[in-house]
């Protein structure tokens, strides 16, 4: 069942060879289903797809293994087979996104403040950084304490520190069963319901909030989704309904996202207050991540996010991505932490931040 | 170097803890001048020099290994913590941070001419946030105090070491503590949004934010467990979840070892999700029964104790499936715990396995390697056969779920040599952690203990690489010197280089 794949680490060790000493930038690309995100970066493509396949898969152990092109669905293909699943709930952009892609991004679906995000299911990596050596950092099991957390700082690195070549990460059961219910209501009411429901002992799953109503995923055992609901009341989505909706919220196929506006992406306190930036909203992680398509300028909505203790980032956008600008302090670390890994710069310069 | 060398080749069994010169950061810094402006800004009451004042810093949980230091600090303020710091920059002193001082792999121990920095007084909760469920602290406040300061709005801290009574959050993020819940809940890591921290120079930073992402490098992940060697951590906000509204626990007692194992993988492979998933081999069992008479059957190869939580109908659901499992897998009987004393009783045995098993022995040595599940039997066979070797007993407790074992050595420290055999066999352990796929260290971290075991884990790119990030951080090398990560002559003089494709990693070494 697991495909051997091809290993393609030795050549792409030569390719980064080859951009070292001729001081040529390379720009890392899995399937390119995730390039709208982030800042351009410079250099010439480095291919990384070939380098594929599970290496091992072990569900009692909750932990598979696979390189950096393998496909995402042909992962949670693999993993649905043993009733497993990736916590975090990836979003795709793209039928053939790669895991590589997804651990880059750092990017995470409606499930994540419930399961964790792709840094928490993480457990190793095999990379080639920036000197052309190839290294393990972390492991396949779940604790792991030895030497500092290179594997999770590689989730949402966006490919600035070297390429990854294989991810370790844990998997987790699927659900027995799932139900999602709708609530209508006002904003301010929908952001206090979420939080409130958060606190209780739910087997909250995802909640978003589309400006209507608020629509609340439970995942369990079948007699505990049966309580909750009696609890709770609402209306249940049918089944299919349900699983598109999560999915259509994930790969942001809802009609909310299909504008040429700016779309922004706010992290924030999960029960902060709707910031006070015209627009229109969509809020999901129970409140912790807004979607905001605005025509205001970056830096308004960046001293907002900061104002309120979060960050923003420009998501998509004719102008680009953007990310939050970094203070003073954390601007120095990661530009050192970036001359640690890559000090000649090839890595994907520019794609977080412009200089670097 | 060559002298230094021949006296280490004369010692059969070198002390771990023994400095190595290449992780020496030698300064010429007057301690009477460096006292004298350290207290122009912190209390003649919260500088200690005098060896007496100093002696009950001088190990932590790791007590083995002991270190009186140059001096040791206790600022109340982060702007007195910042002072410290950047008089130790100025003058190139080393600088240990230490919270409660119950970590065990002597992360902790101090420098003989560093300043050991310590968190003790920043004990403040500074805001309980039920709305966004976050908790915002300081260092030095105990892991168990934050549950309790969250208690009222029906919230909990889900880390929960065994120290927890004392262990303080600054040194749960410092080694990414885990616990015996953290297979359903995770490690510090996981449960964790936001810090502050001094980098050496006293720069005051701030890392995540609101939400449960920030901009940029994953910072928080970096600094959680990375020993003291990158920042001193000064303020923490953590993740809080609602208690549970029901917790149940089986305790499962099985004829052989290798069925519990089996027990236990199956139970994950039905795709059940423990919030703890414990097992104690029959020396644990007898030392854990004799000290606190939990009831458990002396008798047992092994016992496995499953605990569920959440909400009753899920918690009763998962409950039946799992007696059914642990059934199926060969226990011989299972045991529900019929109310809340009871289920605490289960638990008094395993959390008290490791003063138990000390009871039996003057001295014990707890080690913390993690293997994958489906190796277990093959590892504690080899434990076993070493256990034989070095004519020394060894208890083992085990996290089952998620593969961290304990085993615990049994040694007499007032026997000549035995400590050493101790410290050796515990290495074995590790390096045969790290040939069945695992690591050396799961949970207590490498700190002093584990240093060499780290040249078996990584390569000497690998290390390089962490050097890298560390001086990313810390350019000097001035935090925490010689833990955690070991410098490329330490190895290279261990003999125990990982050659990664045939190839010594750092060929341009003397090997001795």
């Amino acid at each position: 069942m697991i495909e051997s794949g091809g290993d393609a680490s030795s050549l792409l060790r030569e390719h980064v060879l080859a951009a070292i000493a001729g001081k040529i930038p390379v720009n890392i690309i899995g399937s390119g289903s995730k390039t709208f995100y982030g800042r351009p970066a410079q250099g010439e493509p480095l291919e990384v797809a070939q380098h594929h396949g599970v290496i091992s898969y072990e569900p009692t152990e909750l932990v598979i293994t696979a390189r950096c092109g393998t496909r995402l669905a042909d992962i949670e293909a693999v993993l649905a087979d043993r009733g497993q699943m990736l916590a975090f709930e990836p979003p795709y952009f793209g039928p053939d996104a790669t895991l590589g892609g997804v651990v880059a991004t750092g990017l995470s679906g409606p499930r994540r403040p419930y399961a964790g995000a792709v840094r928490d299911v993480v457990l190793g990596v095999k990379m080639l950084n920036g000197h052309g050596e190839i290294l393990k950092f972390g492991g396949e099991v779940m604790k792991n304490v030895a030497g500092f957390d290179v594997s999770r700082l590689m989730a949402g690195a966006l490919g600035t520190l070297g390429v990854i070549l294989d991810i370790s990460m844990k998997v987790s059961p699927r659900p027995e069963a799932e139900t999602t219910l709708i609530f209508f209501m006002t904003p301010d009411a929908a952001l206090a319901q979420m939080n409130r429901w958060a606190g209780q002992n739910l087997p909250l799953s995802a909640a978003c909030f589309d400006g209507e109503a608020v629509r609340i995923r439970l995942s369990g055992a079948q007699t505990a989704i049966a309580s909750v609901r009696q609890k709770l009341g609402g209306d249940a989505l049918p089944d299919d309904e349900a699983g598109s909706f999560w999915a259509d919220v994930r790969e942001q196929r809802l009609g909310f996202f299909q504008d040429e506006t700016p779309l922004w992406r706010l992290s924030l306190s999960s029960a902060a207050a709707q910031p006070d930036l015209p627009g229109a909203w969509f809020i999901d992680w129970g409140g912790a991540l807004r979607w905001l398509k605005t025509g205001q300028p970056a830096e308004t909505v960046f001293q907002t996010a900061h104002a309120l203790g979060g960050h923003a980032c420009r998501f998509r956008s004719p102008m680009g991505g953007e990310f939050q600008p970094l203070s003073v302090g954390l601007e120095k670390l990661h530009r050192n932490i970036k001359q640690a890994f890559d000090p000649h710069g090839i890595f994907n310069a520019g794609r977080l931040y412009k200089g670097w | 170097m060559y002298v230094l060398t021949m006296l280490q080749l004369l010692e059969p069994t070198p002390m771990n803890h023994s400095e190595h010169p290449a992780e020496h950061i030698a300064h010429s810094a007057d301690k009477a001048a460096f006292l004298r402006q350290i207290s122009q800004f912190l209390e003649s009451g919260n500088m200690l020099s005098e060896p007496e004042a100093m002696r009950p810093y001088e190990c932590d949980g790791m007590a083995a290994y002991q270190v009186l230091p140059w001096l040791v600090v206790l600022p109340e303020t982060i702007e007195q913590a910042q002072g410290v710091l950047q008089l130790c920059h100025q003058y190139g002193v080393p600088v240990v941070a230490r919270g409660a001082g119950t970590g065990l792999s002597g992360g902790a121990l101090p420098v003989a001419n560093g300043v050991l920095l310590s968190l003790a007084k920043f004990t403040r909760i500074l805001k309980i946030d039920p709305g966004n469920r976050s908790a915002c602290v300081q260092p030095g406040v105990p892991n168990l105090a934050v549950s309790e300061a969250a208690a009222p709005f029906g919230l909990y801290y889900a880390p929960d070491p065994s120290s927890q009574i004392a262990c303080t959050i600054g040194g749960n993020v410092a080694e990414n503590s885990g616990g015996v819940h953290c297979l359903k809940y995770g490690l510090t890591v996981h449960n964790l949004l936001a810090l502050k921290i001094l980098t050496i120079d006293g720069e005051l930073i701030s890392l995540g934010g609101a939400g449960l992402d920030s901009a940029g490098y994953d910072l928080p992940a970096v600094l959680t467990g990375s020993e003291g060697l990158l920042g001193v951590i000064v303020e923490v906000t953590l993740k809080l979840l609602p208690l549970p509204e029901t917790v149940s626990t089986l305790l499962a007692v099985f004829a052989g070892i290798e069925q519990a194992g089996e027990a236990v993988t199956a139970i994950i492979g039905a795709g059940l999700l423990p919030a703890g998933l414990e097992m104690m081999d029959n020396l644990a069992i007898r030392a854990a029964e004799a000290f606190v008479h939990a009831g458990y059957p002396v008798e047992a190869a092994a016992l496995v104790l499953c605990e569920m939580d959440g909400m009753a109908v899920q918690v009763a659901a998962d409950l039946a499936r799992a007696q059914a499992i642990l059934l199926a897998n060969g226990a011989t009987e299972v045991r529900q715990a019929q109310s809340e004393a009871g289920r605490k009783k289960f638990w008094a045995g395993r959390k008290a396995a490791f003063p138990a098993v000390g009871r039996l022995s003057p001295d014990y040595y707890c080690m913390d390697g993690t293997i994958p599940r489906k190796r277990l039997a093959e590892v504690l066979r080899g434990i076993a056969a070493l256990s034989e070797e070095f004519g020394l007993a060894v208890a083992n407790v085990f996290h089952a779920g998620d593969g961290n074992l304990h085993p615990l050595i049994l040694y007499d420290a007032n026997q000549p040599g035995e400590l050493a055999r101790a410290e050796e066999f515990g290495g074995k352990i590790l390096q045969l952690c790290v040939a069945s796929g695992g690591t050396i260290t799961g949970e207590h971290g490498v700190g002093m203990e584990k240093i060499n075991q780290m040249c078996v884990q990584f390569s000497g790119a690998e290390l390089r690489q962490f050097h890298a990030l560390k001086a990313a951080f810390d350019p000097r090398g001035l935090l925490n010197p010689g833990k955690a990560i070991p410098s490329l002559p330490r190895c290279a003089e261990f003999g125990a280089l990982h050659v990664h494709h045939g190839h010594a990693p750092h060929p341009g070494l003397d090997r001795f």
